[in-house]
């Protein structure tokens, strides 16, 4: 556990200043960047991919090198395979990263990732993209949303959901440096800028963006610009919002959560995901434990996604800000008597 | 090779399967009996280039057990070539023992890669000759299949995809003991040759007999060396039960344990064929 010597992370070193050159991007453009600085760094990073490498821009990877030189290996539409290939790299000693879509690349293969890559603690990092209903057009079928839930009950599995660029960056750097099993959950949709480049992160510790007195606000993934743009609303209302960026789902940075419901007496949990399984779980299961309080959940509430822009889905399934927003006056107004 | 002495390994490691897997009160012995002769001959007959003194040395061949319940015999051949104390056998499947009911590489160091969930092994040792080419190394990469276990889409995605890589360092051998759990495998579900798909998928095909130690050796030994650009498959026409009258062809002797007159029949057989032979 961090040292509350060192928490919170600072937030002025953390956060985009705000009159910078930031720009919306997709989460998924850091992976292939990221991937392409490490290899060039000398670090042995390896990517596989399922015929997907153009949209996880895992294919940046064969500027590096062709042929048997090629660090990208692409299995065609073969999931399992592309699990257990990653398995077989990572015990020649290459650190691996594996694409897909987020809902073929840990639902198609789960029992590849339980058994072989988990079960043998290797040094394969997960990290599919086109996560959530933020993917928009393409529906139900490829907007995962159990994701965090089936890696997060994986033993020795570690679970980062970056927010943005930078921490995705940061996430892909952090997960070639941390030996064994690691998922990454990265989206399809351009989001805002919420972090500086070269940010620190670590595993296991949380970010706390905005600091408040009335409500925690734990998000991850794209619900942090949410998150912040709820407590932008809330604070025009004289609602003071803290807003941690819960980027890293597994472990928990329980220090960080404890102190701060501590303070505020209530919570809600955001994420693009089900209800079930995910963050908001993973915030209750600790919350129960230690500090019992009102917790309300963001996220998609036992159905599947469905065709739609992103932003329309983000309202559809009161992902958005203003859903957050109404959350936190119900926790509130359950202080004390829930 | 001497012949002779891959036999008696052979002979001794079908034994302390039965041995085992009696005193465990579960396990597979069909399938560990049908590969007795397959694994005696990768590591008894200097096929696959191992050194108990130094698992891990990095010029090692592979060898990744994909039919991970056949782990009885894979851990008997380990322990009789040296990697582990054979008194270690003995604790098999039991509480806190480091020889788990299929292989877990995080507790024995000799295992590459824990396996038991079928399907997946051929997948792993494709990524492990993929790895070993990017930095340019000879090593061997060999994996042990069961027949049953082709059923699983998962290893036709692997035989296209290291055909496609061109792995002429990657061994397949597939244990065609004809039987899975639920009866024969053409009955349940296989009815084309295996080898002749693999053909099809663009791998060098042999066919063996698995029992006989001095054919597995010569076909295994030259595709060792063979590298090239397609993977190799060896398949091996076994008997599963192999060695032990009442257990030979019979399906229900696939994941069940022999008791005590029965165990005592079974070593009773194999001496006899030690005689035999001698």
């Amino acid at each position: 556990m961090p040292s509350q010597e060192t928490f919170p992370l600072d937030a002025c070193a953390l956060l985009a200043s705000p009159g910078s050159d930031t720009k919306k991007r997709a989460t998924r453009e850091a992976y292939g960047n990221t991937l392409v600085e490490l290899a060039q760094a000398g670090m042995p990073v390896v990517a596989v991919d399922a015929d997907l490498s153009g949209s996880t821009t895992t294919a940046k990877l064969a500027a590096l090198g062709t042929g048997q030189e090629s660090r990208l290996f692409n299995c065609g539409i073969a999931e399992q395979n592309m699990i257990g290939v990653a398995a077989g790299l990572a015990l020649a000693g290459h650190i691996a990263f594996t694409g897909s879509f987020a809902v073929f690349g840990t639902g198609r293969a789960y029992d590849q990732i339980r058994n072989t890559l988990a079960y043998s603690r290797l040094n394969v990092k997960v990290a599919p993209t086109h996560a959530g209903v933020s993917v928009g057009p393409d529906g139900g079928s490829h907007q995962m949303l159990e994701d965090i839930s089936l890696m997060r009950g994986i033993p020795d599995m570690r679970v980062l959901v970056p927010a943005d660029y930078p921490a995705t960056a940061a996430a892909i750097r952090l997960a070639a440096n941390t030996p064994g099993p690691v998922y990454i959950r990265m989206g399809r949709a351009q989001v805002p800028q919420i972090y500086a480049e070269g940010a620190p992160f670590e595993m296991g510790r949380a970010a706390v963006l905005r600091e408040g007195s009335d409500v925690t606000l734990v998000a991850c993934g794209v619900e942090v610009a949410e998150a912040l743009s709820a407590a932008s609303l809330l604070a025009e209302e004289g609602i003071c919002a803290e807003v941690i960026d819960a980027f890293c789902v597994k472990p928990l940075d329980e220090a960080a959560l404890l102190a701060s419901v501590r303070k505020t007496g209530c919570a809600v949990v955001a994420e693009e995901h089900s209800i079930f399984g995910g963050l908001g779980s993973a915030v209750a299961e600790c919350l129960a434990r230690h500090c019992p309080a009102p917790v309300e959940f963001i996220g998609v509430k036992d159905t599947f996604g469905k065709s739609g822009s992103s932003e329309e889905l983000m309202a559809y399934f009161s992902l958005d800000a203003p859903s957050i927003v109404e959350a936190v006056k119900k926790s509130i107004a359950r202080k004390g008597i829930w | 090779m001497d012949v002779a002495c891959v036999r008696e390994k052979a002979r001794e490691v079908r034994k302390d399967i039965l041995r085992m897997i009696a005193q465990a009160g579960s396990g597979h012995p069909g399938g560990s009996l049908s590969a007795a002769d397959i694994l005696a001959t990768l590591y008894f007959g200097g096929v696959l280039r191992v050194d108990p003194l130094a698992p891990k040395a990095k010029d090692r061949d592979y060898f990744i057990l994909a039919k991970g319940h056949a782990a009885p015999a894979l851990y008997a051949v380990l322990a009789h070539a040296g990697f582990f104390p054979p008194e270690e056998l003995g604790t098999l499947r039991q509480m806190g023992s480091r020889l788990q009911g299929h292989p877990d590489s995080k507790l024995l160091d000799c295992v590459e890669v824990s396996t038991g969930s079928l399907g997946q092994g051929l997948s792993i040792a494709c990524g492990l000759a993929c790895g070993l080419r990017l930095d340019g190394l000879p090593n061997r990469v060999f994996t042990l299949l069961g027949d049953g276990e082709c059923q699983e889409g998962q290893v036709w995605e692997a035989a296209g995809f290291a055909a496609q890589q061109r792995l002429g360092s990657l061994i397949a051998i597939i244990d065609l003991n004809g039987l899975q759990i639920d009866g024969p495998c053409p009955e349940i579900c296989e009815a084309s040759s295996l080898a002749e798909r693999f053909g099809a998928f663009g791998w060098d095909v042999h066919t063996v007999d698995g029992h006989d130690v001095a054919a597995l050796h010569a076909c295994l030994s030259t595709v060792r060396e063979a590298g090239g650009e397609k993977p190799h498959l060896v398949a091996a026409t076994t008997v599963k039960g192999k060695g032990v009258s009442f257990m030979e062809g019979q399906a229900s002797w696939h994941g069940k344990a022999p008791d005590a007159q029965q165990l005592a029949k079974a070593l009773e057989e194999l001496d006899e064929k030690e005689a035999h032979h001698a």
